[in-house]
Formats: structure tokens, sequence, C-alpha cells
């Protein structure tokens, strides 16, 4: 992670060419990511606790935190990618310096945090990547939507954050510890006076991590921050920022609190159901026509996909032993590096028509094939994928892996909850991905991607394929332990 | 019949499996030089007939090869692992059971491309209609072939993308909402299903259909397979579809192009069926033992129901539509088609597959005709077609009323077409059951269903008389009535296989039965061969 600090300090100096500075972060999050390469082979362990026979760090580069570790860089890189060309066109309402400063501060706290295996860390991780977003989505200057949005998700976001460093407290005062190993196993003996502090520790600590995954009743901010943010925040929102909620939802219920898997086996269950349903009945209602609606749908249609992603983890919580609970970890991986790619890849697109369609409206993509035919095979493609029907291979299978997830569990309501879900959703998902091969209204207008865009595009569409013909490269994380 | 070394068979099979896939995104890339044709789109068009071609004969060369003394062995079987996290494996395969289904798709793809190719339907460019048709190929022959429960679910959802856009582009009035409802019901049908199939896999340790049925349902509980049956089942039934789940059939076939039509009751409804036998009859007898009797009961309701809807549809007045008409006694065939399953006699199940190649014979030719008709008279309505006295096809289009007729009758069932015995043998089947089975229950069904082909026999003769029969128009007539052309030469040319495979099947049953028998037999006892 060094490549991000001495980035960050370097961008501070160079203030001078703004373009040159966009291909420097770009270089940095590639070179950190090729940094993962050599840990592959081993797990590391840093910041020790010595002595007293136990064994517990604080920052641990094992395989779950690689993988997810990848998918942040990765989908910063991609969110760093979009950026080039937005900043390129607003001409000056978005400070560069700044800008990429706060995008490459957050997608360190993102990395730390998969790595992070004390509460400590974990919170600090999980501010480190927050609040340099609320300034992201606030950047824009003289834009009272983008002022707003940021305002809202932050005061959502730190009340949060608030109720859920009082959970880490009472977990704290009743284990005495914070590494979460440690909690793990004193968790089994707290006297049964200070049981029921530790229970609601226990839960309130989940808050905050189910407000960063947006689970509902933490839902509400997402739309209009979305649409307030520009574009490639949105994406890198959508995505890091999720992939960071889950990581500390996996590390916390699984890694810390799995004597009380009957409390929030259940919780996450309920609200895996009410969250994917809310996400998409909401996308269901948005009207074509509306201003922004493409990026309003990809929001709710997140908050769906964020549904789907806590299935699994609910799952772990009924799983009778450690290794089935890890391999229910491992589908919401899976799951989350398909929906990284995909989605990162549905927003590229949308930023390459916003380009021309202000408006960014979802009946503004009709007769998208006959403007841009490239384009529109990949939006069809990706949309696909994450309905989750073939040709969009990969989707289809991380699905099955999120029901097989459920079934194992024994929770059949929920997999059933979901599937009706699935059918909600293909429903919005086809009606977009229809419209794209209408016949155009009007002149089609030819117009130049810029090669930023199209290099990331082309990088999440050959990813998507290529994970189609050969789906166990992500799902073989459903299938082995990731710890 | 010839020998064929076993390599050449596993490529033929993966060739017509993957083949189609390849074509279709051949045809979206533009033509290489020297094959451009006279313009884009008959290029495009001819290239569709070429691949489909290619399929069938593939597919004819794999029914040469293949083993007949041994039809319930599986042959030419590929087994690769392809997501050992799932445990899917791509393991194709072909028996006795799968073999005709998987011809029948490359004849009548090939048919329905070679149609297009001089009639192509209205909407937007061929382009994106051959790969679209090719791709449902495709995952029609891979539903077919597939022996592995995952790989089969897959299979099954590839085919309705391609469907949708087809009805949804190239179809007639109300297309939008006939491919809405088409998607939503069959994709809520199937992720239902896959619930069960995942549930039977977990359960199990397996997803391998041949290792599943081979253990006849010994390693999973009956309760598990009560639940695995009802999650499978409901997903099938809606395929196939079943009363009261076939609301979507009658607005699809509609709705859709004479293609999609042709396709639709000829091909994708068989996947639901040929599920009933490949995965439910083996894999979770006890379960389908405990539905056999609702399934029996849904089957005679739809026969009934049916039937009762042709009449209504058919009668003077009431502004049918032939292609509904057609789309509703379809519902009254599956109905037989699934008694025959639910008797789960070896031969109930085998006048079921009987039946299911047989219906698609006859129901893809009518659609053929009804779709032809409609291009000359540009009206499916019946009333407008026959307007007072009939609509005189003997008279003005000989050949076209005289297929029309030949459709009719042997969808109505008469013997020595292949519509009869299928229909037969359900009803021997229900007879007598399969031990477990209330036999008074099962006679009654029979008995009903039997009524039920007199309906047919009503409804189809109706038709007949309106459509085919009247007095022709005076030539002095003023304006004078625009002359029907009569069948054309291409139009000939792709109906001929279908009316010449609905004698011989009438006539030698025993080629298919023979393939059939040998293959359900094994299924329903398990065991290895």
């Amino acid at each position: 992670m060094a490549g991000l600090v001495v980035l960050v300090a370097d961008l501070f100096v160079g203030d001078g060419k703004k373009a040159v500075l966009g291909w420097i972060s770009v270089a940095g999050l590639a070179a950190a990511a090729l940094a993962l390469l050599p840990l592959l082979d081993d797990d590391r362990s840093t910041f020790c606790l010595t002595g007293g026979g136990t064994h517990a760090c604080s920052y641990t580069a094992d395989r779950f935190t690689l993988v997810i570790q990848l998918l942040v860089l990765g989908g910063a890189l991609l969110a760093a990618l979009l950026s080039m060309s937005t900043l390129k066109d607003s001409r000056g309402d978005l400070p560069a310096g700044e800008y990429w400063f706060l995008l490459l501060s957050s997608a360190a706290g993102a990395a730390l945090l998969p790595a992070s295996r004390d509460l400590a860390t974990l919170i600090v991780a999980l501010e480190v990547a927050s609040l340099p977003a609320f300034a992201l989505v606030g950047l824009r200057h003289g834009d009272k939507r983008s002022s707003e949005a940021a305002l809202k998700f932050f005061l959502s976001s730190v009340t949060a954050t608030a109720v859920s460093l009082m959970g880490v407290s009472f977990v704290y005062a009743a284990t005495g510890t914070l590494h979460l190993t440690e909690i793990a196993t004193k968790l089994q003996e707290v006297d049964g006076q200070l049981d029921t502090l530790a229970r609601t520790g226990v839960a309130l600590t989940l808050v905050g991590f189910a407000f960063k995954v947006a689970a509902v009743p933490f839902h509400f901010w997402v739309p209009d921050t979305y649409v307030g943010a520009p574009l490639p925040v949105a994406a890198y929102l959508s995505v890091v920022g999720k992939a960071v909620g889950f990581t500390g939802l996996i590390l916390v219920t699984v890694v810390a609190f799995p004597s009380y898997a009957d409390v929030w086996g259940p919780a996450l269950a309920v609200l895996a159901a009410l969250t994917m349903t809310a996400g998409n009945v909401a996308a269901l209602r948005q009207q074509s026509t509306r201003a922004y609606s493409a990026v309003r749908l990809l929001a709710w249609s997140s908050v769906g996909q964020a549904g789907y992603l806590l299935v699994p983890i609910a799952a772990a919580g009924y799983a009778d032993n450690e290794a089935a609970a890890e391999k229910a970890v491992g589908s919401t991986v899976a799951y989350a590096l398909m929906y990284a790619a995909v989605n990162l890849g549905a927003f590229a697109v949308a930023a390459l028509v916003g380009r021309t369609q202000r408006l960014n409206r979802v009946s503004d993509y009709r007769g998208l094939y006959a403007r841009n035919p490239l384009a529109a095979l990949v939006l069809a493609f990706f949309l696909l994928c994450l309905a989750g029907l073939p040709p969009g291979i990969i989707g289809l299978f991380a699905k099955v892996t999120v029901f097989s997830a459920a079934v194992d569990a024994g929770l059949g309501w929920l997999a059933v909850v979901t599937a009706v879900n699935v059918v909600i959703a293909l429903y919005y998902y086809l009606q977009w991905t229809a419209l794209l091969f209408r016949a155009p209204e009007g002149e089609p207008v030819a117009h130049r991607a810029p090669a930023p865009l199209t290099a990331a595009i082309a990088l999440t569409a050959v990813l998507g394929i290529a994970l189609s013909g050969a789906p166990q490269l992500v799902l073989r994380f459903a299938d082995t332990g990731l710890f | 019949m010839i020998g064929i070394s076993e390599s050449v068979m596993q490529f033929l099979l993966a060739l017509i499996v993957v083949g189609p896939l390849i074509g279709a995104v051949a045809a979206l890339l533009p033509a290489p030089p020297g094959l451009k044709g006279k313009s884009p789109d008959q290029a495009v068009l001819r290239h569709g007939v070429i691949v489909t071609g290619a399929v069938l004969l593939a597919a004819l060369v794999l029914a040469l090869g293949f083993d007949h003394d041994h039809p319930s062995k599986m042959q030419a079987t590929t087994d690769i692992s392809w997501i050992p996290a799932l445990d899917v494996r791509i393991h194709l395969g072909i028996d006795g059971i799968s073999l005709p289904l998987l011809v029948l798709t490359a004849l009548l793809t090939f048919l329905c491309a070679l149609y297009s190719y001089f009639k192509m339907p209205k909407g937007p460019s061929p382009k994106a209609f051959v790969a679209l048709i090719l791709v449902l190929e495709s995952g029609t022959l891979a539903t077919f072939a597939v022996l592995d429960l995952l790989l089969f679910f897959l299979a099954f959802e590839m085919v309705l993308i391609p469907m949708y856009f087809l009805i949804a582009r190239w179809g007639g009035e109300q297309r939008t909402q006939a491919a809405w409802k088409f998607i939503l019901y069959t994709l809520l049908g199937s992720v239902v299903m896959l619930l069960g199939l995942l549930l039977i896999g977990l359960k199990s340790g397996t997803f391998d259909m041949v290792a599943l049925a081979t253990d006849n349902g010994r390693g999973l509980s009956t309760s598990v397979q009560v639940i695995a049956v009802l999650a499978i089942g409901i997903g099938l039934a809606v395929k196939t579809p079943m009363w009261p789940l076939h609301s979507w059939l009658p607005d699809a076939h509609t709705a859709a192009p004479t293609v999609g039509s042709v396709l639709l009751a000829g091909v994708l409804l068989k996947m639901g069926t040929y599920g009933f036998v490949r995965i439910l009859l083996p894999i979770a007898p006890d379960g389908m033992r405990e539905f056999a009797p609702y399934l029996a009961a849904f089957a005679v309701v739809g026969i009934i129901y049916g039937s009762l809807a042709c009449l209504a549809l058919a009668k003077r007045g009431a502004k049918g539509d032939l292609k509904r008409l057609i789309a509703y006694s379809s519902v009254g065939h599956m109905g037989f088609v699934l008694l025959g399953i639910a008797t789960m006699s070896p031969t109930g199940v085998n006048g079921a597959l009987f039946a299911n190649i047989a219906h698609g014979l006859i129901t893809g030719l009518l659609f053929f005709l009804v779709g032809a008709l409609k291009d000359r008279t540009g009206t499916t309505d019946l009333d407008s077609l026959a307007q007072e006295s009939g609509a005189a096809l003997y008279g003005e289009a000989p050949r076209l009323g005289g297929l029309l007729a030949f459709g009719a009758v042997a969808s109505l069932g008469l013997p020595g077409l292949a519509g009869f015995w299928g229909e037969m043998l359900a009803l021997f089947g229900a007879f007598k059951p399969a031990d477990g089975l209330s036999r008074p229950a099962f006679l009654t069904f029979m008995a009903i269903a039997a009524f039920g082909t007199l309906l047919t026999a009503a409804y189809m003769l109706i038709v007949v008389r309106r459509v085919c029969m009247g007095p022709m128009p005076q030539p002095a007539a003023e304006p004078a009535p625009p002359v029907l052309a009569d069948v054309h030469g291409y139009e000939l040319a792709a109906w001929t296989p279908l009316v010449a495979l609905t004698v011989l099947a009438g006539l030698w049953p025993a080629a298919l039965l023979g393939l059939t028998d040998p293959a359900v037999q094994k299924l329903l006892t398990g065991g290895k061969s």
C-alpha cells in the first residue's frame, strides 16, 4: 500500500498539468494492484499482539483480503478512467488536484479495510474510505444538487458511524478486546449480566455497515447521492463503497461474532429480503423520461443487488460449521466481483451517453444501437448480466451460487423472495435493453468516445465476457475457504 | 446403423450445440468478400439457411451413427469439468429419448430458416433475426443434449431472450404485451425450477443427471423429493404449458411471427415435457408419485379446457383467431402428453414422447399454413376469413386447402397419422397406471380425456368446414375478389418434410417407439445399462 501513500503525497506537490495527474493516479492504482501479486503465495500479518500465548493481528493479508483489495483497486482504477473524461469535460467545475487526491485517499481506506482485523482499525478504515467520498460527492462548484447530495450522504453516514461506534464500545466493554478473533473466543464466555450488552453491541455495530451497503432502511441516500455526484463518483460508490460495507459486514459477522449467529443470521436474512424488494420495486417505478432516470435506475438496481449480496452472508449465519460459513461468504465475494465488473461497465456506458445527452434519461438510450452498435451491445450484455440471464452467463451463475447458499442453509423462504425479485428486476433491465435496439428518433449523430472511457468500457466488457466463458475464475471463491 | 467412431460422434454432438452459437456471432459480423450475395439482407438470410442446414445434416449423421441396438445407453458422451466450484460439468450425450427431439429441433429450425429466406417477416433488419433464431436453436438443442442439471437450467434460460425479441420485434398486434407475458411467466417458472434443481443437487451431492437417474431417487429422502418435484414441476409446467399456467401461450402465439410460432409450439414446449421425463421421473420418483394424480387431473382439465376454448373460438361470430385456436389446441395436446407422463408407466411415457414429436410436426405444419394464409389474406380472424358461407379454400387454392385439412385431421388424431399413436398410448397408460397410483382415478381421467378427443375432432372439423369449404365466389361479382395464390415452391419445400414425417410416424410408429421404449424402461427403473 506504500505506493498509494507516495502517490497521495506526490499529488500535493504536482498541481501543474492536470491531465498528467489523472494518468499518474491510474498508474498508481495499477501499480498497487500489481503489488498484490507477490503477496499471493502466503498469509502475512503485521501489528500483532505478542506474548500472552495469543496470536491476534490488526493487519492480515490472507486470500480474502487480497481478493477484496483487488476488487477495490480495480474498481477505483476503472472509476479513475471514467473520471478523466469527466474532468476534462467539466472545464474547471471540478478541481482536478483535489479530485484525484480525494479519490485516491478513499481508495486507500477501502483497501485497508479488508485487511484490518480489529474493530478500531476497521472503523478507522471505514471513515478513511467515507470522508473523502462525502467531499467527492459535493465537489462540483456552484451546483446545489451536488452539495445537497453530499450533505444528505454525510449526515446519514455520520449517524450510522456513531451508532456503530457505540456498538463497538459495548462489545469492548463486554469482552475487553478489539481484535476480531479474540472477540470471537471471548464472546462465547460472556457472563450472564453482560449478555444483553454484548447482544446490543453486536446489533449496533452492524448498523454502520448496513448503511454502507445501502441496506433497508438505510438506503434513502442512494438515488439522490448518485444523481448529485459526478457520474464516476457514483460508479465508485456503487462498487467500492459497497465492497467496503460488505467486507466490514463479513469480517464482523463471520470472524468476530460467530457465536451470535442466531442474532445476526435472521436479522440479515430479513434485511436482505427487504433490501432487494425495496430496491427492485423502486427501480421498477422509475419513469424513463424523468431527468437522470438512467442513473436513478442504476442506483435503485444497486440497492436491489445489495440485497442479493446479503443473502449468502445471512446464510452463513445458519451454517452449522465454519467451512460452510466460509463457502457462503465466498458466494458473496464471487457475486461482488461479478457485480463490480458489470456495474462499472454499465456506468461507463452511461457516462459515454451522458456526454451527448446531458439529462441522461433512460429514454435517451432509445436507438443507441443505430448510433453506436458496440456500446449498445456491450450495455445490453451488462444489463443482462445484472439480470442474470444468458448471454450474461456469469450473472446467471453468480445468482446460482447465491441461491445455492440460501438453499443449502435451509432458507427456503428467502430463496423464493429472491426468485420473485429476479423476475421483477428482469422487467426493468430488459425494458432498458429492448430500448437500445429500437429505431432511433431523429438523425443519429456520430460521436467520438474519448480514449480513457473507451478503455474502461473495453476492460469491463472483456472481463465480463471472459468470466462468462470461464466462470470458475470468480466462482472458485464460493467453493474454498478464504480466511 | 452405420458405424461411426465415438470421437466423431462426440464432435458432431458438440458441433450441433455450439455451431448455431458461432453462426449467430458470425451473422452479426459483416459478410466476408465473396459471400456478399445480392444484398446484405439476402446474404445473412442465406447464412442462416446454411448454418441450420449444416446442423440438421450433423443431426442426421448423428442419428445414423446412433447405435440403434442400445438406445437406452447414453451415446456420444462428452464429460468435461467446467466450473468445479459449482460442480458444473459440460456433460453431453444422447439416448433414445433425446435423439428424436434433437432431430426434430434441427429440422424445424432449418425449415424455418428456409421459409424466412423467401418470406422474411415484417420488422427490423434480418441480421438480428437470423442471429436470434440461431441462439434459440442452440439453446433448445442444448436442452436436449445436456446431462447436467445446472447446464440444463442454463440452456433452458438461453431461449428466453431470443424468443422475447422475436415476438417483440417481428410480431403482430399486441406483441409487446405478449412478449412480456411470455418472458415473465417463463422466467418465474424457471427460477422456481432452479431452486428445486439446487435442492436435488445439494442434497444428493451431484448435479449429474446420469448418476442421479441411475440412483433412481434412492439418495434423496421423500420429503426432499416432494419439495423438489413441486418446484421443478411448476417451472416445467409453465413451459409445457399445463392448465392453469398456460395463459401466456395463446397471447404469445397470436402475436409471434409465423416462424416464432412454429418454433414455440414445435420445439420450446417440448423442453417442458422433456424435463418431466428426463429429470422428474427418474430422479425423484417418490415425489413424482405423490403428485402424479394431481398432474393427471390438471392435464385432463387442460385437454377439456383447450378443446372447449377452441370450440368457442371456432363458433361463427366469435371473432376467433386461427393462431389462437391452434395455441389452445396445443394446450389440449400437451394435456395428453402430461397425462401420459403422469401414469408413470412405460406405455404412458412412451405415448407422451410420441405425442410430443407428433405435436411438433403437426402443429408446426399448422402454424406454417396459418401463417401462409395470413400472408395471402392479411388476417387470421376466422370470421372475416369465412364470412357467411366459408372461405372456400378448396376451390380457390386447392393445395393449400388440402394441406390445411390434412393438418387438421392429423391433429385430431386420425389413425394412420402421427397424432393417433401418442394419444392412444397415453390413454392406454392411464388404463393401467404404474403400481402405487390409484387406478380408479386414472380410469376416470382416461374416460374424460377420451371425451376430449371427441371435442378435438369437433372443433377441427368445424375449422375445416369454415375455412376450406364453401361456395366459390362468382367470377362476375363486382369488385372481383383477389385471387389467392396456391402453394409456392418454397412453401412446398418447407412443408413436405413435415407432411411426410407425419404419415411415416403414423404408419410406422415402431421406428420411434423402438428408440424410446428401452430408454424409458431404464429411466423408470434406474440402474446401469
